[in-house]
């Protein structure tokens, strides 16, 4: 780092090179009074309450817009500063009257503390008495105008970290004001409802409308956790009253969202005291859940697995863990499917997102992760997007990379068969045929390598296999590959002399790559890709799998897979098998389990008689759902654990109220491979109990006690046992966690992988080929049928749609139909339809939108009352056994389905 | 933050839109179709609308009258000058006639002091004005054919 010298009220400091007066100051713990100021936005320097003098410069100084400079010596406080400072301050107190009274803001308010700071007690200038009406149009942000200093932190958290530009300001001099959109309501506008306007504001004019009330900031308890909605692992500040979460801040140094959250991350918590809640445990008898005690829950289970087990077999037995849940609850639930019912059936929902890349990453490089870290997008010159809808499913990466390319000059390729919203903020955009990803990305690399735009050295040095690959990517032509894709060849070329001449190139991708019959050939061919231009083992560079649950990255590495022990230790490799028996006490088995579906698939062949499921509910987001509920209804015995009586609750035998993440002490890793801490905010809601204790409980009345004292004791256990988590341990988390591979306590975690080597050794080139999807459309069912999420919802909807603010937002599903396709259909906006696959049919109403090209419509799976996963196709990849969700073939008719 | 290239069109696209209108305004399809052609948000084209008083986002007279209240027009007598106005037009400042053919504003200094009191109306300038002068100028406009 390059340093100056200067003082600031005498105290000698160094600051960095290129910093302002106020960043060096902050910095040094010396407090420069401000307003406009806010960390991490561009700077406007309109408050000129952080006036400073510097020594030989005429009058005073804006220290917020002044950069540093040798030698430079400053006063940040004095009394004619002060005197300053007190008049602008006096002056803005005179534009309206700002009554503390009843601010929500009261006891946090930037001005409030600078007045009282000042002394202020009298306003010298006529106090503006006339009021403004509040505006509360949105959902979960109240704007009121009459407590607005015009400082523009709104503004510029609006088109810097949301990069939405709702807001700005209106006319001029004392008339100026804060408009959204066209000077709308804020729901009529572009509004994502991310708050972190309100984040920004330092008074009382933004705030969170549904907290309204509930509690000033003194009265709150302020507890760090990490966010239980995607991947990306935000960390939240709860802010907690009579052991209610009230409202939420994201924490400004959290390591991968800096302080932005998205809406799901920042209002839609209220599902914690949700009045469905489950509890206590519940017992099915005569076809109705009763009420029943832990004590009697718990020996039903217990006599129940004991029994199915003796009569059919360990292998009778399997249990669904759960990517919502913690490592800790992971690891126990793994060991207990595996050491106590002495089986390897035990997998989650990571098969149904990421199976895909797991396999095919862990074949070309050797680990199936994200190469590099979220922060490290900004360090690449170009990002090739695809299969992922970031913007919405990732909302705090998707705004980051609006950032990047608005503010950064990052260049942004997306390929993606929607005209999703990121296509607004990339250079070019390749709309393929859905399912032809395989070739396509061969396309890329035949154009890279007969301009010779990779990087031979990389190719010659760090991989094997390349002739092979060589030969299979000669084939895929640009003309060739328009005929597959329908991508023109022109902009394929352009795309890869894009990607191909970037010194850094990073590459992002989620299920529209992973959920194919195709899956593991699509990653094999990302990872192709970027071992061809060198782009692995480099900061800013990568192949970056987008996790799409909190914990789905640690699930898998705890082992909650029928394939491996934690860290990726196969169950089949013997010297891995004897080291967990040795830890573990127990006889376990050699033979690789069922997957997912497979299981599903085996309850309904009788095969499966006892299922414990923790934390999922494959009764919506399990492909072909018909097929999943004969399953679990041919089951002999069902328990399910979770927080709510969920689709696949229902089927249940036993019910088992486990506690959301707000009462829990554990790790969750996020997809970039960080393993940050969640802190027990509140009290366990009514009679539910610890997840994990559930686990040990269960295990210790089956005769395999497993003893801990605390989750941090069962992390420890995994540290010793799984050598990417070797130096993991509760006492070095706090603040920015640890990145794994960590193998030991000095080791500092590991931002990014494979540098100079790859954790196989070599990279593999794989030779692929395209091969189309399991399903397309043909005559009867001439709709192609994708899915996937939005942003207001989260998964089976389970909790978001137990939001008050996410759930009136968003409160039913749509099917997203072309114009084109919807006239010759006679089909208007809204009207209700009929859609139907080979597997089930739905209703659900239309949506009319160019973001689908003709031919092809495009559900969520967050509605149980319009659930595609009726329709979808449980065609697995043969490899990753992960299913083809989207790809289906669907007719679609119009309905006289009236909403009830 | 570099100025993207069709950012500082907007004001010339502004004007163009309001010269084309008949109302002397901008409408909102307006600002849409501006905010699309130059590649800001509707709010930071609102912001530049509404920065500008020549703009206006509401419908205005055929004849826009904008009358000079900087110190020499002052001392000259324009409050007379904006009370005949009034009179005559039976509307305030700030607001347009029923018929739609006249709005009446205020405006800083026009740049002929040496003529005060001064107005202008649409993109002519008139000076040395006088009551009766106005009334004159008022005839003219209102037996002109739109």
């Amino acid at each position: 780092m390059n340093t100056v010298n200067i003082t600031i009220d005498e105290k000698p400091i160094k600051a960095e090179k290129g910093s302002t007066i106020m960043e060096a100051a902050l910095a040094n713990g010396i407090k420069i009074p401000h307003l406009c100021y806010q960390k991490g936005l561009s700077i406007a320097g309109a408050c000129r309450v952080c006036l400073v003098k510097i020594k030989g410069r005429p009058g005073m100084t804006a220290s917020c817009t002044t950069e540093v400079a040798e030698g430079m010596e400053v006063t940040s406080t004095d009394e004619e500063l002060n005197e300053m400072r007190r008049l602008i301050v006096e002056l803005i107190l005179s534009e309206h009257e700002h009554n503390c009274l009843v601010c929500e803001n009261n006891g946090q308010c930037d001005l409030q503390d600078l007045a009282y700071e000042l002394g202020i007690d009298k306003i010298r200038f006529p106090v503006n008495k006339s009021v403004e009406p509040i505006e509360d149009s949105s959902e979960v942000i109240l704007r009121d105008p009459n407590r607005c200093i015009l400082c523009g932190r709104c503004v510029r958290a609006c088109a810097e970290l949301t990069v939405q530009k709702v807001l700005d300001f209106a006319a001029r001099g004392s008339k100026t004001y804060i408009i959204a959109g066209l000077d709308q309501p804020l729901v009529q506008t572009d509004c994502v409802s991310c708050g972190a306007c309100v984040q920004a504001c330092p008074t009382g004019a933004l705030t969170e409308k549904l907290a309204r009330f509930q509690g000033r900031s003194w009265e709150f308890r302020k507890v760090q956790t990490t966010c239980p909605y995607c991947g990306v692992g935000c960390q939240l500040k709860l802010n907690i009253k009579d052991d209610k979460i009230v409202k939420v801040y994201g924490v400004e140094d959290g390591p991968d969202n800096k302080g932005h959250l998205c809406v799901k991350g920042r209002f839609g918590f209220d599902y914690v005291h949700h009045e469905d809640r489950l509890i206590s445990p519940l017992i099915k008898r005569n076809g109705k859940f009763e009420k029943a005690s832990w004590d009697e829950a718990l020996n039903l289970i217990v006599t129940k697995f004991k029994e199915l087990k003796n009569k059919y077999g360990s292998d009778a037995l399997a249990g669904l863990s759960s990517a919502k849940c913690t490592n800790e609850e992971n690891y126990l639930f793994q060991k207990l499917i595996r050491a106590c019912f002495g089986t390897n059936n035990v997998d989650h929902c990571a098969r149904l997102c990421h199976a895909s890349t797991v396999a095919g990453l862990a074949r070309a490089f050797g680990s199936g992760a994200m190469t590099n870290s979220i922060r490290e997008f900004e360090k690449a010159d170009v990002i090739l997007i695809t299969g992922s809808n970031t913007t919405e499913t990732h909302p705090v990466i998707g705004d980051y990379l609006k950032h990047l390319a608005t503010y950064n000059g990052t260049e942004l390729i997306v390929v993606d068969p929607r005209a999703i919203e990121l296509i607004e903020y990339a250079k070019i955009w390749l709309r393929q045929k859905s399912g032809t990803d395989v070739a396509w990305i061969n396309g890329l690399m035949n154009v890279i390598i007969s301009e010779g735009l990779y990087d031979k050295e990389f190719v010659e040095n760090r991989t094997e296999n390349f002739d092979k690959f060589k030969k299979v990517v000669s084939k895929y032509t640009p003309e060739k590959v328009e005929e597959i894709t329908g991508i023109s060849k022109e902009k394929l070329v352009a795309a890869a002399r894009m990607y191909g001449k970037a010194d850094k190139g990073s590459i992002i991708f989620a299920m529209g790559i992973t959920q194919h019959t195709t899956g593991t050939d699509n990653v094999l061919s990302l990872a192709n890709l970027a071992m061809l231009c060198g782009n692995v083992g480099r900061e800013g560079t990568g192949v970056n799998p987008l996790r799409g649950q909190n914990n789905v990255q640690g699930a898998c590495d705890m082992g909650a897979l029928p394939n491996v022990y934690p860290g990726y230790q196969s169950v089949s490799d013997e010297q891995a098998k004897e080291k967990f028996e040795k830890a573990w006490g127990a006889k376990l088995s050699p033979k690789v389990g069922l997957t997912v579906v497979e299981i599903m698939d085996a309850a309904s062949k009788g095969k499966i008689k006892g299922l414990y499921i923790m934390g999922e509910n494959p009764m919506l987001s399990d492909p072909n759902l018909n097929h999943v509920r004969e399953g679990l209804r041919n089951l002999d015995f069902l328990v399910v654990q979770d927080i709510f009586l969920t689709q696949t609750a229902e089927l249940a035998d036993v019910v088992l109220p486990g506690v959301s993440f707000a009462e829990k002490d554990g790790t969750f890793t996020n997809t970039g491979r960080r393993i940050q801490l969640l802190h027990k905010a509140i009290p366990n809601i009514g009679d539910s109990r610890d997840d994990w204790k559930i686990i040990t409980e269960i295990s210790e009345r089956m005769g395999y006690p497993m003893v801990y004292r605390s989750p941090a004791e069962v992390m420890d256990e995994i540290a010793s046992l799984t050598p990417i988590y070797g130096g993991v341990h509760f006492d070095r988390l706090e603040g920015q966690g640890l990145q794994w591979p960590c193998p030991s306590r000095e080791h500092p975690g590991t931002p990014y992988l494979h540098k100079d080597k790859f954790t196989r050794g070599k990279g593999l080139f794989t030779p692929v080929d395209y091969i189309p999807p399991a399903e397309l459309p043909d005559e009867e069912y001439p709709f192609l049928l994708s899915t996937g999420r939005i942003l207001y919802h989260f998964h089976t909807g389970s909790l978001s749609r137990r939001s008050k603010p996410l759930d009136s937002i968003a409160p039913e599903g749509f099917l997203e139909i072309n114009p084109q396709d919807a006239e010759k259909l006679k089909v208007k906006d809204n009207d209700w339809l009929r859609v139907s696959s080979r597997r089930g049919k739905v209703e659900v109403k239309a949506k009319i939108t160019d973001r689908v090209d003709k031919g092809v419509v495009f559900m969520t799976f967050h509605f149980a009352e319009s659930a595609a996963n009726l329709l979808t196709n449980d065609a697995l990849d043969p490899v990753a056994k992960i299913p083809e969700y989207k790809v289906s073939a669907v007719k679609i008719e119009a309905s006289d389905y009236i909403d009830s | 933050m570099k100025l993207r290239d069709k950012e500082k069109d907007v004001i010339a696209l502004l004007s163009e839109a309001q010269r084309e209108s008949k109302h002397n305004y901008i409408t909102e399809e307006k600002l849409k179709l501006i905010a699309q052609e130059a590649g800001l948000s509707y709010s930071e084209v609102y912001g530049v609308a509404t920065f500008y008083s020549l703009f206006s986002l509401k419908p205005r007279g055929e004849y826009i009258i904008r009358v000079c209240d900087s110190g020499p027009c002052h001392l000259m007598g324009s409050r007379s000058i904006f009370e005949v106005l009034e009179e005559e037009l039976k509307i305030k400042v700030g607001e347009t006639t029923p018929d739609g053919k006249f709005t009446l504003e205020e405006t800083s200094c026009l740049g002929i002091c040496d003529e005060a009191p001064a107005m202008m109306i649409n993109e002519k300038v008139y000076g040395n004005l006088t009551p009766q002068e106005i009334k004159k100028i008022l005839k003219r406009l209102r037996e002109k054919k739109w």
